[in-house]
């Protein structure tokens, strides 16, 4: 009945895979962002559960700098997006392909 | 059997991470499953609220507080208002680029699952759980502030630089050229 710090670090691999998973089949691009919040957030989770497991605050504080990266990424991303969007008039991943080999 | 020797807290905590658990690997799923771009947000949202109870489950009051403010507040208001302003009728295309692309997509995904439950498995954790209450006394913001502005204090100007930095980015993105 004790939820130790492996339940905590299983179901956040399980969110993480989730998201690895969603990157992978999803073709739009603001839901693969989304996907990618998931994954963020799931490491988030094992860092705080790690933090209990040690006794100390280090790893709330790596939480904390995690989700700021989190915020400016997000910005940074979507503001491409809507840029992209502009000239493509489409939010999918597979018609950014000017880099194509 | 040690249910017996379970206190009121480990008890209360069990029955509090499984329902939050189940809810938020459902809401996961169903973001990623849903065809829908709103309905994935408005679950993401789900999912967030979760791990906010968990932060709480986990001694650390000021994340939890945090993960609500920001990631369900701020950053989905981010994600929803660029959703609507790119037109929610652009649903998902359903035809493959890659073949197999799906197929191969679950059976690495089940790989990573399976190479993270073997290292867990290994017992390289210990399933012991430790406790913040000598860390967190006299209030774990207080304790955070304390560790933030002393040790993490560099980290925290960069950080702050990193946010300036991002915001101007997004205002050149955004700025259409006249």
């Amino acid at each position: 009945m004790k939820v130790g710090t492996n339940a905590y670090l299983a179901l956040s691999a399980l969110l993480f895979t989730i998201g690895v998973v969603g990157v992978l089949i999803r073709r739009n691009a603001i839901v693969v962002f989304m996907c990618i919040e998931l994954m963020l957030n799931a490491v988030n989770l094992s860092f705080i559960a790690f933090a209990r497991s040690a006794g100390t605050l280090n790893g709330q504080i790596l939480a904390f700098f995690v989700m700021v990266v989190a915020a400016a990424e997000v910005v940074v991303g979507l503001g491409i997006l809507v840029a992209i969007f502009r000239k493509r008039a489409s939010t999918s991943v597979d018609d950014v392909n000017l880099l194509k080999g | 059997m040690t249910v017996l020797a379970v206190t009121a807290t480990e008890r209360a905590e069990f029955l509090t991470f499984v329902p939050l658990a189940l809810l938020s690997v459902a809401a996961a799923v169903g973001m990623v499953l849903s065809r829908n771009a709103v309905y994935s947000a408005l679950l993401l949202v789900v999912n967030f609220f979760c791990l906010a109870g968990f932060y709480v489950l986990l001694e650390a009051q000021f994340i939890a507080v945090v993960q609500v403010i920001v990631y369900a507040g701020a950053i989905m208001v981010l994600f929803l208002f660029v959703l609507m302003l790119l037109g929610v009728g652009s649903e998902d295309v359903l035809k493959e680029t890659i073949r197999g692309q799906r197929a191969a997509a679950a059976v690495l995904g089940l790989l990573l699952l399976g190479a993270v439950g073997a290292a867990l498995a290994s017992g390289g954790f210990g399933s012991g759980s430790g406790s913040l209450a000598a860390a967190n006394q006299g209030g774990n913001v207080q304790a955070i502030g304390r560790l933030l502005f002393t040790r993490y204090v560099f980290a925290f100007e960069a950080v702050g630089m990193l946010l300036v930095v991002a915001a101007v980015g997004a205002l050149v993105l955004g700025k259409r050229r006249a």
